[in-house]
Protein backbone atom coordinates (compact mmCIF):
# COMPACT_ATOMS: atom_id res chain seq x y z
CA UNK A 1 0.00 0.00 0.00
CA UNK A 2 1.25 3.47 -0.88
CA UNK A 3 1.42 6.45 1.45
CA UNK A 4 -1.57 8.78 1.02
CA UNK A 5 0.70 11.80 0.75
CA UNK A 6 3.48 10.53 -1.52
CA UNK A 7 4.56 7.52 -3.54
CA UNK A 8 6.53 5.72 -0.85
CA UNK A 9 5.31 2.55 0.80
CA UNK A 10 2.98 3.15 3.72
CA UNK A 11 4.51 1.63 6.83
CA UNK A 12 2.30 3.40 9.36
CA UNK A 13 -1.41 2.67 9.61
CA UNK A 14 -3.20 5.05 11.91
CA UNK A 15 -6.85 4.91 12.92
CA UNK A 16 -8.17 8.26 14.04
CA UNK A 17 -11.51 8.70 15.78
CA UNK A 18 -13.12 11.90 14.55
CA UNK A 19 -16.64 12.63 15.76
CA UNK A 20 -16.99 8.97 16.79
CA UNK A 21 -16.15 7.68 13.31
CA UNK A 22 -12.94 5.78 12.64
CA UNK A 23 -10.82 7.21 9.85
CA UNK A 24 -7.87 5.27 8.48
CA UNK A 25 -4.60 6.86 7.50
CA UNK A 26 -1.82 5.09 5.62
CA UNK A 27 1.45 6.95 5.70
CA UNK A 28 5.16 6.48 5.06
CA UNK A 29 7.53 7.02 7.97
CA UNK A 30 8.25 10.62 7.03
CA UNK A 31 4.63 11.67 6.68
CA UNK A 32 3.62 9.72 9.76
CA UNK A 33 6.22 11.61 11.73
CA UNK A 34 4.94 14.91 10.34
CA UNK A 35 1.36 13.94 11.10
CA UNK A 36 2.06 12.82 14.64
CA UNK A 37 4.23 15.76 15.65
CA UNK A 38 1.64 18.13 14.25
CA UNK A 39 -0.95 16.54 16.54
CA UNK A 40 1.20 17.13 19.58
CA UNK A 41 1.89 20.77 18.83
CA UNK A 42 0.75 22.82 21.83
CA UNK A 43 -2.07 25.12 20.83
CA UNK A 44 -2.19 28.51 22.48
CA UNK A 45 -5.60 29.95 21.60
CA UNK A 46 -7.68 26.92 22.67
CA UNK A 47 -5.89 26.79 25.99
CA UNK A 48 -7.08 30.31 26.76
CA UNK A 49 -10.65 29.34 25.92
CA UNK A 50 -10.22 26.16 27.93
CA UNK A 51 -8.94 27.95 30.98
CA UNK A 52 -11.78 30.43 30.72
CA UNK A 53 -14.46 27.75 30.34
CA UNK A 54 -13.07 25.81 33.26
CA UNK A 55 -12.95 28.83 35.46
CA UNK A 56 -16.47 30.00 34.60
CA UNK A 57 -17.93 26.56 35.25
CA UNK A 58 -16.89 26.79 38.87
CA UNK A 59 -19.50 28.29 41.18
CA UNK A 60 -21.79 29.74 38.55
CA UNK A 61 -25.23 28.65 37.48
CA UNK A 62 -26.21 28.57 33.82
CA UNK A 63 -28.44 31.55 34.49
CA UNK A 64 -25.60 33.59 35.94
CA UNK A 65 -23.41 32.65 32.99
CA UNK A 66 -26.03 33.73 30.48
CA UNK A 67 -26.32 37.05 32.28
CA UNK A 68 -22.57 37.51 32.34
CA UNK A 69 -22.36 36.74 28.62
CA UNK A 70 -24.70 39.66 27.87
CA UNK A 71 -22.76 42.20 29.88
CA UNK A 72 -21.16 44.77 27.60
CA UNK A 73 -18.25 47.18 28.04
CA UNK A 74 -19.63 50.76 28.24
CA UNK A 75 -16.65 52.04 26.25
CA UNK A 76 -16.22 49.72 23.26
CA UNK A 77 -19.48 47.75 23.46
CA UNK A 78 -17.94 44.27 23.38
CA UNK A 79 -20.00 41.67 25.26
CA UNK A 80 -18.41 39.14 27.55
CA UNK A 81 -19.74 36.45 25.21
CA UNK A 82 -17.84 37.97 22.28
CA UNK A 83 -14.62 38.05 24.28
CA UNK A 84 -15.12 34.48 25.44
CA UNK A 85 -15.73 33.42 21.86
CA UNK A 86 -12.81 35.11 20.15
CA UNK A 87 -10.33 35.31 23.04
CA UNK A 88 -9.57 38.95 22.23
CA UNK A 89 -10.67 41.98 24.22
CA UNK A 90 -12.24 45.07 22.65
CA UNK A 91 -10.48 47.97 24.36
CA UNK A 92 -8.22 48.84 27.32
CA UNK A 93 -11.25 49.55 29.52
CA UNK A 94 -12.32 45.89 29.33
CA UNK A 95 -9.60 45.18 31.88
CA UNK A 96 -11.50 47.46 34.27
CA UNK A 97 -15.12 46.57 33.53
CA UNK A 98 -14.53 42.79 33.36
CA UNK A 99 -11.96 42.83 36.15
CA UNK A 100 -13.78 40.32 38.34
CA UNK A 101 -13.85 37.77 35.50
CA UNK A 102 -10.40 38.51 34.12
CA UNK A 103 -8.49 38.44 37.40
CA UNK A 104 -8.73 34.68 37.95
CA UNK A 105 -8.00 34.09 34.26
CA UNK A 106 -4.87 36.23 34.48
CA UNK A 107 -3.70 34.38 37.60
CA UNK A 108 -4.28 31.13 35.76
CA UNK A 109 -2.17 32.18 32.78
CA UNK A 110 0.61 34.08 34.51
CA UNK A 111 0.53 32.96 38.13
CA UNK A 112 0.77 36.63 39.09
CA UNK A 113 -1.52 39.65 39.23
CA UNK A 114 0.84 42.60 39.27
CA UNK A 115 3.11 44.08 36.66
CA UNK A 116 6.62 44.66 38.00
CA UNK A 117 8.42 45.47 34.74
CA UNK A 118 8.97 48.60 32.75
CA UNK A 119 6.56 51.44 33.53
CA UNK A 120 4.71 53.66 31.09
CA UNK A 121 6.30 57.05 30.51
CA UNK A 122 2.80 58.60 30.52
CA UNK A 123 1.04 57.08 33.46
CA UNK A 124 -1.32 58.10 35.09
CA UNK A 125 -2.85 60.65 32.70
CA UNK A 126 -2.43 58.24 29.81
CA UNK A 127 -4.98 55.52 29.58
CA UNK A 128 -8.01 56.58 31.62
CA UNK A 129 -8.62 59.88 29.90
CA UNK A 130 -7.78 58.58 26.44
CA UNK A 131 -10.22 55.73 26.92
CA UNK A 132 -13.03 58.30 26.86
CA UNK A 133 -12.11 58.95 23.24
CA UNK A 134 -12.97 55.36 22.32
CA UNK A 135 -16.47 55.78 23.77
CA UNK A 136 -17.01 59.23 22.25
CA UNK A 137 -15.92 58.14 18.78
CA UNK A 138 -18.21 55.12 18.95
CA UNK A 139 -21.13 57.28 20.08
CA UNK A 140 -20.41 59.75 17.30
CA UNK A 141 -20.45 57.00 14.70
CA UNK A 142 -23.74 55.72 16.11
CA UNK A 143 -25.19 59.24 16.05
CA UNK A 144 -24.20 59.60 12.38
CA UNK A 145 -25.73 56.20 11.59
CA UNK A 146 -28.96 57.42 13.28
CA UNK A 147 -28.70 60.69 11.33
CA UNK A 148 -28.64 62.63 14.62
CA UNK A 149 -26.17 65.20 13.31
CA UNK A 150 -26.73 67.62 16.19
CA UNK A 151 -25.52 65.02 18.69
CA UNK A 152 -22.71 63.97 16.35
CA UNK A 153 -21.36 67.49 16.10
CA UNK A 154 -21.50 67.93 19.90
CA UNK A 155 -19.59 64.67 20.31
CA UNK A 156 -17.04 65.76 17.72
CA UNK A 157 -16.38 68.92 19.78
CA UNK A 158 -15.90 66.81 22.91
CA UNK A 159 -13.44 64.58 21.07
CA UNK A 160 -11.43 67.56 19.82
CA UNK A 161 -11.25 68.96 23.34
CA UNK A 162 -9.65 65.81 24.68
CA UNK A 163 -7.41 65.36 21.64
CA UNK A 164 -6.02 68.86 21.99
CA UNK A 165 -5.53 68.75 25.75
CA UNK A 166 -2.06 68.01 27.07
CA UNK A 167 -0.28 65.64 27.39
CA UNK A 168 -1.61 63.97 24.26
CA UNK A 169 1.03 65.38 21.95
CA UNK A 170 4.14 66.25 23.89
CA UNK A 171 6.13 67.84 21.11
CA UNK B 1 10.47 49.62 -0.10
CA UNK B 2 11.38 47.56 -3.11
CA UNK B 3 10.98 44.02 -1.84
CA UNK B 4 12.92 42.76 -4.84
CA UNK B 5 16.06 44.15 -3.26
CA UNK B 6 15.65 41.70 -0.40
CA UNK B 7 15.04 38.65 -2.58
CA UNK B 8 18.61 37.68 -3.33
CA UNK B 9 19.87 37.86 0.28
CA UNK B 10 18.95 35.50 3.10
CA UNK B 11 17.87 37.98 5.75
CA UNK B 12 18.98 38.36 9.33
CA UNK B 13 17.47 35.23 10.82
CA UNK B 14 19.30 32.85 8.51
CA UNK B 15 22.53 34.82 8.26
CA UNK B 16 24.13 31.89 10.06
CA UNK B 17 26.54 33.84 12.20
CA UNK B 18 26.73 34.69 15.86
CA UNK B 19 27.46 32.52 18.88
CA UNK B 20 26.43 28.82 18.72
CA UNK B 21 24.98 29.40 15.26
CA UNK B 22 25.23 25.74 14.24
CA UNK B 23 22.29 25.11 16.61
CA UNK B 24 20.89 28.53 17.55
CA UNK B 25 19.56 30.13 14.39
CA UNK B 26 18.26 33.40 15.75
CA UNK B 27 17.22 35.34 18.86
CA UNK B 28 14.04 37.34 18.67
CA UNK B 29 12.23 39.69 21.04
CA UNK B 30 8.89 41.34 20.54
CA UNK B 31 6.85 43.87 22.47
CA UNK B 32 3.06 44.29 22.15
CA UNK B 33 1.72 47.84 22.54
CA UNK B 34 -1.63 49.56 21.97
CA UNK B 35 -2.69 53.17 21.65
CA UNK B 36 -4.75 54.22 24.67
CA UNK B 37 -7.28 56.19 22.66
CA UNK B 38 -8.41 53.50 20.22
CA UNK B 39 -10.28 50.22 20.67
CA UNK B 40 -8.27 47.04 20.20
CA UNK B 41 -8.28 45.62 16.67
CA UNK B 42 -11.32 43.35 17.16
CA UNK B 43 -13.54 46.39 17.85
CA UNK B 44 -11.82 48.88 15.55
CA UNK B 45 -13.72 50.33 12.59
CA UNK B 46 -11.99 50.78 9.23
CA UNK B 47 -11.61 54.44 10.11
CA UNK B 48 -10.03 53.57 13.47
CA UNK B 49 -7.59 51.24 11.72
CA UNK B 50 -6.61 53.93 9.25
CA UNK B 51 -6.08 56.49 12.04
CA UNK B 52 -4.06 54.01 14.10
CA UNK B 53 -1.89 53.23 11.09
CA UNK B 54 -1.32 56.90 10.26
CA UNK B 55 -0.47 57.84 13.86
CA UNK B 56 1.88 54.95 14.46
CA UNK B 57 3.55 55.07 11.06
CA UNK B 58 4.63 58.67 11.59
CA UNK B 59 5.88 58.03 15.14
CA UNK B 60 7.65 54.80 14.29
CA UNK B 61 9.53 56.30 11.36
CA UNK B 62 10.90 59.06 13.62
CA UNK B 63 12.80 56.57 15.79
CA UNK B 64 16.40 56.60 14.60
CA UNK B 65 17.50 53.72 16.85
CA UNK B 66 15.72 51.22 14.62
CA UNK B 67 18.19 51.87 11.82
CA UNK B 68 17.15 53.04 8.37
CA UNK B 69 13.46 52.16 8.15
CA UNK B 70 11.27 51.59 5.13
CA UNK B 71 7.48 51.49 5.40
CA UNK B 72 5.50 48.80 3.58
CA UNK B 73 1.72 49.12 3.22
CA UNK B 74 0.79 45.46 3.73
CA UNK B 75 -2.84 46.01 2.72
CA UNK B 76 -1.73 47.09 -0.77
CA UNK B 77 0.68 44.20 -1.27
CA UNK B 78 0.02 41.27 -3.53
CA UNK B 79 -0.52 37.93 -1.79
CA UNK B 80 2.88 36.67 -2.93
CA UNK B 81 4.66 39.69 -1.45
CA UNK B 82 2.89 39.24 1.90
CA UNK B 83 3.91 35.59 1.86
CA UNK B 84 7.45 36.69 1.07
CA UNK B 85 7.55 38.87 4.20
CA UNK B 86 6.20 35.97 6.29
CA UNK B 87 8.91 33.64 4.98
CA UNK B 88 11.37 36.37 5.81
CA UNK B 89 10.01 36.49 9.40
CA UNK B 90 9.36 40.21 9.05
CA UNK B 91 5.59 39.95 9.50
CA UNK B 92 3.46 37.25 11.11
CA UNK B 93 1.16 34.95 9.22
CA UNK B 94 -1.79 36.57 11.02
CA UNK B 95 -0.66 40.01 9.82
CA UNK B 96 -0.32 38.76 6.24
CA UNK B 97 -3.71 37.10 6.17
CA UNK B 98 -5.88 39.68 7.96
CA UNK B 99 -7.75 42.50 6.24
CA UNK B 100 -7.92 46.28 6.42
CA UNK B 101 -5.40 49.08 6.94
CA UNK B 102 -2.10 47.69 8.19
CA UNK B 103 1.60 47.93 7.50
CA UNK B 104 5.11 47.26 8.64
CA UNK B 105 8.25 49.37 9.04
CA UNK B 106 11.33 47.32 8.26
CA UNK B 107 14.95 48.16 8.95
CA UNK B 108 17.23 47.70 5.95
CA UNK B 109 19.34 45.16 7.83
CA UNK B 110 16.12 43.30 8.72
CA UNK B 111 16.94 43.28 12.44
CA UNK B 112 13.97 45.47 13.34
CA UNK B 113 10.39 45.31 12.14
CA UNK B 114 7.42 47.22 13.52
CA UNK B 115 4.05 45.73 12.60
CA UNK B 116 1.05 48.05 12.75
CA UNK B 117 -2.48 46.65 13.22
CA UNK B 118 -1.50 43.07 13.89
CA UNK B 119 -3.25 41.44 16.88
CA UNK B 120 -2.24 44.56 18.80
CA UNK B 121 -1.88 48.06 17.35
CA UNK B 122 1.89 47.77 17.44
CA UNK B 123 4.20 44.80 17.56
CA UNK B 124 7.86 45.71 17.75
CA UNK B 125 10.27 42.95 16.79
CA UNK B 126 14.06 42.81 17.05
CA UNK B 127 15.83 39.78 15.64
CA UNK B 128 19.53 38.98 15.82
CA UNK B 129 21.37 36.09 14.24
CA UNK B 130 22.67 33.38 16.61
CA UNK B 131 22.32 33.48 20.39
CA UNK B 132 22.21 37.18 21.18
CA UNK B 133 19.20 37.89 23.42
CA UNK B 134 20.74 40.53 25.64
CA UNK B 135 21.66 42.97 22.90
CA UNK B 136 18.33 42.32 21.15
CA UNK B 137 16.58 43.27 24.41
CA UNK B 138 18.65 46.43 24.82
CA UNK B 139 17.81 47.52 21.29
CA UNK B 140 14.05 46.90 21.59
CA UNK B 141 13.94 48.53 25.04
CA UNK B 142 15.46 51.68 23.60
CA UNK B 143 13.08 51.78 20.62
CA UNK B 144 10.09 51.30 22.95
CA UNK B 145 11.23 54.03 25.35
CA UNK B 146 11.68 56.51 22.53
CA UNK B 147 8.24 55.71 21.11
CA UNK B 148 6.66 56.10 24.55
CA UNK B 149 7.77 59.75 24.57
CA UNK B 150 5.41 60.59 21.72
CA UNK B 151 2.74 57.89 21.93
CA UNK B 152 0.19 57.19 24.68
CA UNK B 153 0.34 53.45 25.17
CA UNK B 154 -2.57 51.75 26.94
CA UNK B 155 -1.33 51.11 30.47
CA UNK B 156 -2.89 50.07 33.77
CA UNK B 157 -1.24 50.89 37.14
CA UNK B 158 -1.51 47.29 38.32
CA UNK B 159 -1.56 45.24 35.11
CA UNK B 160 1.02 47.15 33.11
CA UNK B 161 0.76 47.36 29.32
CA UNK B 162 -2.70 46.33 28.13
CA UNK B 163 -2.99 43.96 25.19
CA UNK B 164 -5.83 42.56 23.09
CA UNK B 165 -5.22 39.10 24.52
CA UNK B 166 -4.72 38.67 28.29
CA UNK B 167 -1.89 36.19 27.54
CA UNK B 168 0.36 39.16 26.64
CA UNK B 169 -0.63 41.64 29.35
CA UNK B 170 1.98 43.23 31.64
CA UNK B 171 5.28 43.45 29.81
CA UNK B 172 3.88 42.51 26.39
CA UNK B 173 7.20 40.76 25.99
CA UNK B 174 7.85 37.57 24.04
CA UNK B 175 11.43 36.32 24.06
CA UNK B 176 12.22 33.52 21.64
CA UNK B 177 15.12 31.60 20.24
CA UNK B 178 14.98 29.52 17.08
CA UNK B 179 16.88 26.26 17.37
CA UNK B 180 17.85 23.61 14.85
CA UNK B 181 17.43 20.27 16.64
CA UNK B 182 17.65 17.44 14.08
CA UNK B 183 19.48 14.94 16.33
CA UNK B 184 16.88 15.27 19.11
CA UNK B 185 14.22 14.57 16.49
CA UNK B 186 16.03 11.49 15.09
CA UNK B 187 16.66 10.06 18.55
CA UNK B 188 13.00 10.73 19.43
CA UNK B 189 13.87 12.71 22.52
CA UNK B 190 12.30 15.92 21.31
CA UNK B 191 8.85 15.39 22.83
CA UNK B 192 10.35 14.61 26.20
CA UNK B 193 12.40 17.79 26.07
CA UNK B 194 9.35 19.83 25.13
CA UNK B 195 7.21 18.40 27.87
CA UNK B 196 9.83 19.41 30.42
CA UNK B 197 10.00 22.91 28.90
CA UNK B 198 6.23 23.28 29.20
CA UNK B 199 6.46 22.43 32.86
CA UNK B 200 8.62 25.50 33.41
CA UNK B 201 6.21 27.72 31.43
CA UNK B 202 8.14 27.82 28.19
CA UNK B 203 6.29 27.39 24.91
CA UNK B 204 7.53 25.48 21.88
CA UNK B 205 6.41 26.35 18.38
CA UNK B 206 7.37 25.52 14.81
CA UNK B 207 9.16 27.70 12.29
CA UNK B 208 6.42 30.21 11.56
CA UNK B 209 4.96 30.66 15.04
CA UNK B 210 1.66 29.67 16.54
CA UNK B 211 0.27 26.42 15.24
CA UNK B 212 2.91 25.98 12.57
CA UNK B 213 4.60 22.64 12.08
CA UNK B 214 8.19 22.07 13.02
CA UNK B 215 9.48 22.30 9.47
CA UNK B 216 13.09 21.40 8.88
CA UNK B 217 13.55 20.55 12.58
CA UNK B 218 13.47 24.24 13.48
CA UNK B 219 11.86 25.00 16.84
CA UNK B 220 11.09 28.25 18.63
CA UNK B 221 11.32 28.31 22.40
CA UNK B 222 9.65 31.25 24.12
CA UNK B 223 8.29 32.49 27.42
CA UNK B 224 4.63 31.84 28.16
CA UNK B 225 4.28 34.28 31.05
CA UNK B 226 4.37 38.04 30.47
CA UNK B 227 3.09 39.40 33.80
CA UNK B 228 4.67 39.59 37.26
CA UNK B 229 8.27 39.31 36.13
CA UNK B 230 10.76 41.95 35.07
CA UNK B 231 11.75 42.04 31.40
CA UNK B 232 15.33 41.14 32.21
CA UNK B 233 14.21 38.08 34.15
CA UNK B 234 12.07 36.91 31.23
CA UNK B 235 15.02 37.34 28.87
CA UNK B 236 17.18 35.41 31.32
CA UNK B 237 14.61 32.64 31.75
CA UNK B 238 14.70 31.83 28.03
CA UNK B 239 18.43 32.55 27.73
CA UNK B 240 19.31 30.19 30.59
CA UNK B 241 17.59 27.18 29.06
CA UNK B 242 19.30 27.51 25.68
CA UNK B 243 22.75 26.17 26.76
CA UNK B 244 20.99 23.09 28.14
CA UNK B 245 19.17 22.47 24.88
CA UNK B 246 22.41 22.96 22.96
CA UNK B 247 24.03 20.41 25.24
CA UNK B 248 21.21 17.87 24.70
CA UNK B 249 21.38 18.33 20.94
CA UNK B 250 25.19 17.93 20.94
CA UNK B 251 24.92 14.80 23.09
CA UNK B 252 22.33 13.37 20.70
CA UNK B 253 24.62 14.15 17.75
CA UNK B 254 27.59 12.52 19.53
CA UNK B 255 25.44 9.50 20.24
CA UNK B 256 24.45 9.19 16.59
CA UNK B 257 28.04 9.58 15.42
CA UNK B 258 29.22 6.99 17.93
CA UNK B 259 26.44 4.43 17.92
CA UNK B 260 25.04 4.56 14.41
CA UNK B 261 27.62 6.32 12.33
CA UNK B 262 26.79 4.38 9.17
CA UNK B 263 23.06 5.02 9.44
CA UNK B 264 23.64 8.68 10.13
CA UNK B 265 26.13 9.07 7.29
CA UNK B 266 23.77 7.19 5.00
CA UNK B 267 20.82 9.42 5.94
CA UNK B 268 22.83 12.57 5.37
CA UNK B 269 24.36 11.34 2.10
CA UNK B 270 20.99 10.22 0.74
CA UNK B 271 19.42 13.57 1.65
CA UNK B 272 22.26 15.34 -0.16
CA UNK B 273 21.86 12.98 -3.12
CA UNK B 274 18.14 13.62 -3.47
CA UNK B 275 18.53 17.38 -3.23
CA UNK B 276 21.21 17.30 -5.96
CA UNK B 277 19.29 15.14 -8.39
CA UNK B 278 15.52 15.44 -7.79
CA UNK B 279 13.43 16.68 -10.73
CA UNK B 280 10.43 17.80 -8.67
CA UNK B 281 10.33 18.38 -4.93
CA UNK B 282 7.93 19.89 -2.38
CA UNK B 283 8.83 22.59 0.09
CA UNK B 284 8.31 20.21 3.06
CA UNK B 285 10.59 17.51 1.65
CA UNK B 286 13.21 20.13 0.83
CA UNK B 287 13.18 21.46 4.38
CA UNK B 288 13.38 17.97 5.78
CA UNK B 289 16.34 16.99 3.60
CA UNK B 290 18.16 20.31 4.00
CA UNK B 291 17.90 19.78 7.75
CA UNK B 292 19.78 16.46 7.48
CA UNK B 293 22.38 17.98 5.18
CA UNK B 294 22.85 20.96 7.51
CA UNK B 295 23.55 18.63 10.41
CA UNK B 296 25.85 16.57 8.16
CA UNK B 297 27.90 19.65 7.33
CA UNK B 298 28.11 20.63 11.01
CA UNK B 299 29.34 17.11 11.86
CA UNK B 300 31.90 17.06 9.06
CA UNK B 301 30.10 14.30 7.11
CA UNK B 302 29.80 16.56 4.10
CA UNK B 303 32.86 18.63 3.34
CA UNK B 304 32.15 20.42 0.09
CA UNK B 305 29.30 22.60 1.39
CA UNK B 306 29.17 25.76 3.48
CA UNK B 307 26.50 26.60 6.07
CA UNK B 308 25.67 30.05 4.63
CA UNK B 309 24.73 28.47 1.28
CA UNK B 310 22.50 25.95 3.08
CA UNK B 311 20.82 28.65 5.13
CA UNK B 312 20.18 30.54 1.93
CA UNK B 313 18.63 27.44 0.34
CA UNK B 314 16.27 27.06 3.31
CA UNK B 315 14.80 30.46 2.59
CA UNK B 316 15.16 30.63 -1.19
CA UNK B 317 13.23 27.38 -1.73
CA UNK B 318 10.18 28.67 0.18
CA UNK B 319 7.23 29.22 -2.19
CA UNK B 320 7.19 33.03 -2.35
CA UNK B 321 10.99 33.37 -2.49
CA UNK B 322 11.22 30.83 -5.27
CA UNK B 323 8.63 32.65 -7.36
CA UNK B 324 10.17 36.06 -6.77
CA UNK B 325 13.62 34.76 -7.68
CA UNK B 326 12.20 33.28 -10.88
CA UNK B 327 10.25 36.47 -11.54
CA UNK B 328 6.95 34.73 -12.31
CA UNK B 329 4.06 33.27 -10.33
CA UNK B 330 3.95 29.48 -10.48
CA UNK B 331 1.38 26.88 -9.39
CA UNK B 332 2.37 24.13 -6.95
CA UNK B 333 3.44 21.62 -9.59
CA UNK B 334 5.59 24.16 -11.46
CA UNK B 335 7.05 25.38 -8.17
CA UNK B 336 8.16 21.85 -7.31
CA UNK B 337 9.94 21.57 -10.67
CA UNK B 338 11.50 25.01 -10.31
CA UNK B 339 12.57 24.21 -6.72
CA UNK B 340 14.33 21.02 -7.83
CA UNK B 341 16.06 22.94 -10.62
CA UNK B 342 17.15 25.65 -8.20
CA UNK B 343 18.56 23.10 -5.74
CA UNK B 344 20.44 21.19 -8.47
CA UNK B 345 21.95 24.37 -9.80
CA UNK B 346 23.20 25.56 -6.41
CA UNK B 347 24.28 22.27 -4.88
CA UNK B 348 26.12 20.97 -7.92
CA UNK B 349 27.85 24.26 -8.57
CA UNK B 350 29.65 24.17 -5.24
CA UNK B 351 31.72 21.08 -6.06
CA UNK B 352 32.31 21.84 -9.69
CA UNK B 353 29.86 19.41 -11.29
CA UNK B 354 27.90 20.37 -14.32
CA UNK B 355 24.63 22.07 -13.45
CA UNK B 356 21.36 20.21 -14.21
Amino acid sequence: MKCQQCNKTATFHITELTKGKPQELHLCEEHARQYLTQEEEPAVAPSLAGVLAQQLAVGQTAEELAKLDQRACPVCGITFYEFRNQGRLGCPYDYVCFQAELDPLIVNIHGETEHVGKKSARFPEGTEKRTQLIRLRREMKEAIDDEDYELASKLRDDIRKIEESPPSKKK
Amino acid sequence: MDLNELVSTSGEWLRGSGPESDIVISSRIRLARNLAEFPFISRATQQDRTEIENTLRDRVLEVQESGELEYVNVNDLKVIDRQFLVERQLISREHAESEGARGVAIARNEQVSLMINEEDHLRIQVMHSGLDLQSAWEQIDQIDSLLAQTVNFAYHPKLGFLTACPTNVGTGLRVSVMLHLPALVITRQIDKVFRSLQKISLAVRGLYGEGSQAMGDFYQISNQITLGKKENDLVKQVGDIVPKLIEYERKARDFLVRESHENLHDKVARAYGILRTAQTISSEETMHLLSSVRMGVNLGLIEDLQIPLLNELFIHTQPAHLQKLRGVELDTADRNIERARYLRRHLNKSNGDEAN
